[in-house]
């Protein structure tokens, strides 16, 4: 894009209106938090928080061979998803290399909802335009046709039902199904990006300000706030769950990011990226590249993307995320670690902060698990 | 946001109290404290050591970044705020009271340090 002018959600009266400090994300002014972000990150812990993502970036596939394009330009068995779910899935390059992670909705037996990171959006979009080449399907760029409002927390089921007749109850998790959210159409999804329960609305922008206040008032009683991408980002690091140009780059396929699971090989027909990712999952095996995990620190000073791990003075890998833990009241990091450190407890490691090593733990992932 | 008018200011954002038997108290702005959203981590000089106006003596940090924290005068420490120490979210709750990080025994002053009006407008824009 050649503007330069950030693009405002539908819901950007709102957050000014709530005197919220904004951010440019991905060429969006999104908010970066209203109050304080570690007040909304345990409100989303304890009780509930909504947050405006309409920065997501949403494409529809549709047609009679909407289901052979995905799996042909997806890493996923796509096929198999049936109506009423999403799979958390990847795009690949034929290298193997992460182009985006990608939640994909099954809206109908031939209508899909493929949505990106705002950041990617365009890469996926025309990745999927010139996959599509061939296939009976249409690759729409629906950008523009959604809000995204996500409530998530423990408290978000009773917050919803008293706005909905959808049954939330058979909701499952990764599974989404059209209804009416205080008298507006949405797509509700039982996904999220914070480690706990909840669920994302895709409503039409012209509607996100009236289910905001919807929500907003139905909230009030049990505790629910206004979040930002801030505490969303916390909340995502303690659950362990990777962010794009962090965690997954290009130069990464999904094994080396420890998601190999993702990559489904017994699929019918070819797909984008299979004959790289056959020997990326032999070498996963043979010689385990550097490996994914936790830090905690044992100090106050925070690790942040980039910083070199160390042991015996020698640098054993980097941080791709680091923050203060409003749960654990720590500093904790994701960090590429060498496998021969990469086991939780292994000793000597640490952090080189502007020069200092502070030592940290390894530990396994996530950091945070909700209790069901 | 109003800037106490006692206070003069620099343009890191810190604030300088007017000199008792020639110390001062120091510590960043409400403006400042805004900026950088829930401090997590304070790292201050020790009692004894000598700043320099303008340069680095030590840093904040908060949940999306660190900070450098600068000395608006130069001078040696004469006392730092343990309880800032301790609970940094001091720094956001109450800037320009309970959140001073530290005291500092004045030996020379920069010609550029701002009345609470001309911080005021110089964080206007």
């Amino acid at each position: 894009m050649s503007s330069t002018e950030p693009r405002r959600t539908a819901l950007d009266a709102v957050h000014r209106a709530l005197g919220a400090t904004m951010t440019d994300f991905a060429g969006w002014d999104m908010p970066l938090r209203y109050g304080s972000e570690r007040e909304e990150h345990l409100a989303v812990r304890t009780r509930a928080g909504l947050f405006d993502l309409s920065h997501m970036g949403e494409i529809a596939v549709t047609g009679p061979q909407a289901a052979a394009l995905l799996d042909f330009a997806l890493v996923g068995n796509i096929a198999s998803v049936g109506v009423g779910r999403a799979r958390y899935t990847m795009i690949c390059q034929a290298d193997g290399g992460i182009l985006d992670d990608l939640i994909v909705y099954r809206l109908a037996e031939t209508e899909y909802l493929v949505v990106a990171n705002a950041s990617n959006a365009q890469v996926v979009l025309d990745a999927l335009t010139e996959r599509a080449a061939g296939f009976d399907a249409e690759v729409r760029d629906d950008r523009d046709a959604y809000a995204l409002l996500a409530v998530q927390g423990p408290q978000s089921p009773g917050i919803l039902a008293a706005l909905t007749d959808a049954d939330l109850d058979g909701l499952k998790y990764y599974a989404g199904l059209p209804g009416t959210v205080a008298g507006v159409p949405a797509l509700i999804a039982r996904t999220g990006y914070t480690g706990e329960d909840g669920f994302e609305l895709f409503v039409k922008p012209e509607h996100a300000e009236e289910l905001w206040q919807a929500l907003t008032k139905a909230g009030e009683g049990a505790g629910l706030v206004p979040c930002g991408l801030s505490c969303r980002d916390t909340l995502r690091l303690e659950a362990g769950m990777p962010l794009y140009g962090h965690e997954l780059t290009a130069e990464l396929t999904p094994f080396d990011a420890g998601l190999g699971r993702v990559v489904k090989f017994d699929k019918e027909g070819d797909f984008v990226g299979r004959e790289a990712l056959t020997e990326a999952a032999a070498r996963a095996e043979s010689s385990p590249p550097r490996v994914l995990v936790g830090l905690v620190a044992e100090g106050r000073r925070v690790p942040r993307a980039g910083f070199p791990v160390v042991a015996d003075g020698a640098v054993i890998g980097e941080v791709t995320s680091g923050a203060p833990s409003p749960t654990l009241g720590k500093p904790i990091a994701m960090a590429y670690v060498d496998a021969a450190h990469a086991a939780p407890g292994t000793a000597g490691v640490g952090v080189d902060i502007r020069g200092s090593h502070e030592p940290y733990e390894v530990v396994a992932l996530p950091f945070y698990k909700r209790r069901k | 946001m109003s800037n106490p008018q006692q206070l003069r200011y620099s343009k890191e954002h810190e604030w300088l109290s007017a000199a008792e038997d020639g110390v001062s108290t120091v510590g960043i702005t409400e403006h400042a404290a805004n900026a950088l959203g829930d401090v997590v981590f304070v790292q201050l000089p020790e009692v004894g050591d000598t700043v320099t106006a303008g340069e680095s003596c030590g840093e904040l940090e908060s949940t999306k970044s660190v900070s450098e924290l600068y000395a608006p005068v130069s001078g040696e420490i004469a006392a730092v705020n343990q309880d800032v120490v301790d609970d940094p979210s001091l720094v956001n709750s109450a800037p320009f009271e309970g959140g001073w990080l530290f005291k500092v025994r004045v030996t020379d002053e920069p010609a550029d340090l701002l009345s609470a009006d001309e911080y005021t407008a110089y964080t206007a824009g």
